[in-house]
């Protein structure tokens, strides 16, 4: 079987196209690459979504941190330690067995049946958990950065009469964001290489549909050898490391563009969140 | 294993009702090992972070070396975390790791001819089993959790080379210029002025790290380890009334005891760390060192 017939018979496995039956014997060095990078569709999947509703609901959640209300601030508060506090290994396991228990016909409202089981699928559950999880930790890193936003930027904003949602929009929030970057962008490798654990975790892969570190650990297991398949993998996610901080370069230096000489370079040192 | 608490009245577990079937639900041998799951995980804590730091002092150490292959290896190990997810490591070295040992024994004991790799199996002889398979079950259970602390190791120490790297190139140069020109070697600049002035900069690091650390022991399931996540599925999953004590589907509540003992645990660290982070931070030219000294005059 040539290279190109295996791509177009694999290359979208993990979504449920193509080849239903994986290789069971004879792997080639082909099947690896083309299966693992399949899988990497999911890992792209729930990185991308995650970041993107997570980014909105974060800026929410660190300007109610900031809240004078009580009401406001505590439960943004507890939510930060809650799912900062725990592992996500723990998160994942602990949302499957809670929508596992949601009744299987579906709950009524209104005379309506609202469906459940799809909330126990990796596509959805998983997203929800990863889309928490990525909330609480840049909350966490936006709250920061709302904090040392200078004083003087705000006195300018209000010397120009700028109040309210518009000093917000228009002075706050780019100074937020600037300082944030940085960060930011440790946080989005961190949730990015995290996607891993969806499919070790408590979800299943439904038909052997997984992402990529779950077809690298079918190879290693069945070949033995695991000094093939997890390099392969590992190849694909600095890759796409690489590719990831590169965007975030981009819009880095787009926050700094008013600053001259401030942003030669976004320095990814993994150590500083989580 | 015994019954370490084996109360009288639970010989009939079926004649029990409310609150004293919990009690004896909740003290029988297999609770007794889940209880004792917990103490494994703050075994690989307690074994693991000061393996991690020695390998990430190394690891700065090689980076700032001045012989170039010992610097390439140091940039590599510091550099091998930030692209790939840790769980890769975490999977991948206990077998590459398993698998060279058994390798070297083969070829020390085994006296056939035939190659270890035969097409998808990984064939030894009975003598370079590791453990051996006729060792006990503690032998085996052993023998994995060693696995898993090196990996675990070799992952966070490469984290920790990154922190130790950064907070050595913090330390001012002025301070180790000083060191020079009173005539003191290379060596003992490290040992006297670097090694002691870096630690206030590599503790809020070191702190995040211990953290991120917490936050990754239960990966040990994955591992093959009986830790909190084993027996949290085993004994949560539903029983029959074949059971002595049947009960449905409890998984959720053993995971939610599992979160609570994580939130604890990183609450309480959290709390021990800030004071760590005052008492290292006095005396030094930094902001918390002046906020320090500007509060005690």
């Amino acid at each position: 079987m040539s290279c190109v017939q295996t791509i177009s018979d694999y290359a979208l496995r993990s979504i449920g196209m193509g080849e239903r039956l994986l290789p069971r014997s004879d792997f080639t060095l082909c099947q690896q690459f083309t299966l693992i990078g399949s899988g990497l569709i999911w890992n792209l999947y729930f990185a991308f979504l995650a970041l993107l509703v997570g980014f909105f609901l974060a800026n929410g959640l660190a300007v109610a941190k900031t809240s004078p209300s009580r009401w406001l601030r505590k439960p943004a508060d507890w939510f930060i330690f809650l799912f900062r506090g725990s592992p996500l290994f723990i998160q994942f396991f602990l949302a499957y067995e809670a929508l596992v228990m949601l009744p299987r016909a579906g709950i009524e409202v209104l005379g309506i049946t609202i469906e459940t089981s799809w909330l126990t699928r990796a596509w959805a559950g998983a997203l929800i958990v990863l889309i928490l999880n990525t909330t609480a930790y840049s909350a966490q890193i936006f709250h920061g950065a709302l904090m040392s936003v200078p004083k003087g930027d705000i006195e300018a904003a209000d010397a120009y009469g700028l109040t309210g949602w518009h000093r917000f929009r228009r002075v706050v929030w780019p100074t937020m964001m600037r300082l944030a970057w940085p960060s930011y962008t440790n946080e989005a490798i961190f949730l990015f290489h995290a996607t891993t654990l969806v499919f070790f975790s408590g979800f299943p892969a439904f038909q052997q549909k997984g992402d990529s570190l779950y077809y690298a650990s079918y190879f290693a297991d069945k070949t033995f050898n695991p000094f093939v398949a997890y390099p392969i993998v590992a190849g694909y996610f600095i890759i796409c490391t690489l590719i990831l901080i590169g965007l975030f370069g981009i819009a880095n230096r787009r926050l700094n563009r008013h600053l001259p000489g401030a942003a030669k370079r976004l320095k990814y040192r993994p150590q500083i969140v989580r | 294993m015994t019954v370490p608490l084996m109360i009288s009245q639970c010989a009939d577990p079926a004649s029990l009702q409310g609150l004293s079937w919990l009690m004896c639900y909740l003290t029988t041998g297999k609770h007794m090992l889940f209880y004792a799951s917990f103490g494994v995980v703050l075994l690989l804590l307690a074994v693991t972070a000061p393996i991690a730091l020695l390998f990430g002092f190394g690891g700065a150490m090689a980076s700032r070396s001045r012989l170039l292959p010992v610097r390439w290896f140091g940039k590599l190990y510091t550099s091998m975390v930030r692209g790939v997810p840790d769980i890769i490591f975490f999977l991948f070295v206990p077998i590459a790791l398993d698998q060279a040992l058994e390798w070297t024994r083969h070829q020390m004991l085994c006296d056939t001819d035939a190659p270890v790799r035969q097409g998808n199996d990984f064939v030894v002889c009975a003598a370079a089993k590791l453990p051996l398979s006729t060792s006990p079950e503690w032998v085996h259970q052993t023998y994995g959790f060693i696995l898993a602390v090196i990996a675990f190791s070799i992952v966070f120490g490469a984290f920790a080379a990154n922190v130790l790297y950064g907070a050595m190139q913090a330390v001012p140069r002025a301070q180790l210029e000083t060191a020079e020109a009173y005539g003191m070697s290379q060596r003992q600049v490290n040992r006297r002025i670097l090694i002691p002035q870096m630690w206030s900069y590599a503790i809020p690091g070191l702190s995040n790290l211990w953290m991120i650390l917490i936050k990754a022991t239960p990966l040990l399931f994955l591992l093959g380890i009986e830790d909190i996540v084993y027996w949290a599925r085993e004994l949560g999953g539903a029983k029959t009334s074949a059971f002595a004590y049947p009960h449905p589907d409890w998984r959720l509540y053993y995971f939610l005891g599992i979160l609570v003992f994580y939130l604890a645990m990183t609450w309480g660290s959290e709390k021990i760390l800030a004071r760590l982070t005052r008492r290292l931070s006095a005396g030094q030219a930094t902001m918390g060192g002046e906020a320090l000294r500007k509060g005690a005059a």
